[in-house]
């Protein structure tokens, strides 16, 4: 029983509160908009990220280890955090000049 | 036309780095110069179909059908990666003894050269998928003329495939009784940078729980946007913020595949000299 029980406190540490709202982030003429997001630090959030250009593009970003493709007219979820206070950049890994920031505070 | 030749040479510089530690793994193989190429092709079909049908796998499993599909090709890669290395533990010696005491290509390497054709599909798969929808995004818009943008991804994968290449000749470098022994050290760490990347994938869809966003930070030591820092990533999977369960899936595999090829090398009946030590070049 122990091991079933140290796993079950382990999961229940690790999984932090969602924020009850999904974000909206949308990709129109290779632009993000908003370009910057504000999110409150240590929270987990549901990003959705739309597309609607008619070429894919793809969320990315470094700083928080994220890497999903948009297909074109289509919304998919990107899960972030919990992050520590700070900027978080992302892009546009098909068109480089869309970037935008993430603020966690 | 930078901007493509940059875009798909980032994309198939971390497939190359693995094709070219695959070749080195092969070296004096008899036939894998047919399995690696079909394994490539393989990848490079499955890529355009990927690409051909990305909107329905985004869509997929509420949204994260991407992640699932990724993590799914790359536990396959890991399973084949192990397959391999428990097999080269069994017969590399023999790989090695043979080729450069008689210098006669190795027989019997087809079934784990199936393995490694496999983990070349996924690789190419993967980053080859991006490819094709960056540059199907580029056959659907005519702003610029698509011709000088497709002239610069050729451009990108042709210097993609010679860093791969030059990755190759430099582990061949390698003296051939220890050549083997590193490249299976490589496979292992690539085996266990696959699993992280899987565990992590699998965290950002939210299916797994990330045991911490990141539990170090190493970025200002060696980003993963660099080029070494990327190389590293391909390689040996190396994360500047690697999430717990990222960390947990990395070691796990390590640790498992280490064991597999130190038990298989311990239980071959010794065909060897008597001093010969069979098990001590192998992870």
């Amino acid at each position: 029983m122990r091991i079933p029980l140290f796993a079950v406190a382990l999961l229940c540490l690790a999984v932090p509160a969602m924020a009850e709202e999904p974000l909206h982030l949308t990709i129109k003429d290779h632009k993000f908009q908003p370009e910057r997001i504000e999110i409150p630090a240590g929270t987990k959030i549901k990003l959705l990220v739309r597309n609607d250009d008619d070429v894919a593009a793809e969320f990315e970003s470094f700083q928080m280890d994220r890497e999903k493709v948009v297909p074109p007219g289509k919304e998919v979820p990107v899960f972030i955090g919990p992050l520590d206070k700070g900027e978080y950049p992302f892009f546009d890994d098909f068109h480089q000049d869309a970037k935008g920031v993430l603020v966690a505070r | 036309m930078l901007a493509s030749l940059l875009i798909v040479f980032r994309e198939v510089f971390e497939a190359g780095l693995i094709v070219g530690l695959i070749l080195a793994a092969t070296e004096g193989v008899t036939g894998r110069g047919r399995w690696i190429a079909g394994g490539v092709l393989a990848g490079s079909l499955g890529a355009t179909v990927v690409a051909g049908f990305a909107a329905a796998i985004a869509e997929a499993l509420e949204g994260v059908g991407q992640e699932v599909f990724t993590a799914a090709i790359l536990i396959v890669a890991v399973a084949m990666l192990g397959w391999h290395n428990t097999w080269m533990a069994r017969h590399g010696r023999e790989m090695a003894r043979e080729m450069s005491a008689v210098g006669r290509a190795v027989k019997g390497g087809e079934r784990s050269l199936l393995a490694l054709a496999v983990v070349v599909a996924v690789a190419v798969l993967r980053e080859g998928s991006e490819v094709a929808l960056f540059l199907y995004g580029i056959a659907a818009s005519i702003h610029a003329g698509p011709a000088p943008m497709l002239a610069g991804g050729g451009i990108g994968l042709l210097l993609a495939a010679l860093v791969s290449f030059l990755l190759y000749r430099g582990l061949v470098a390698i003296p051939l009784r220890n050549l083997f022994a590193v490249t299976n050290w490589l496979i292992a760490l690539l085996a266990a940078g696959m699993a992280g990347q899987a565990a992590a994938v699998l965290a950002s869809a939210d299916i797994l729980p990330s045991w911490g966003d990141h539990l170090w930070n190493t970025s200002f030591l060696l980003s993963e946007d660099s080029w070494a820092g990327s190389a590293l990533h391909a390689l040996i999977g190396y994360s500047a913020r690697p999430s717990g369960v990222q960390v947990a899936a990395y070691a796990t595999t390590l640790l498992v595949l280490v064991g597999l090829a130190r038990f298989a090398a311990q239980s071959t009946p010794a065909r060897t000299a008597p001093s010969d030590n069979v098990n001590s070049s192998h992870p």
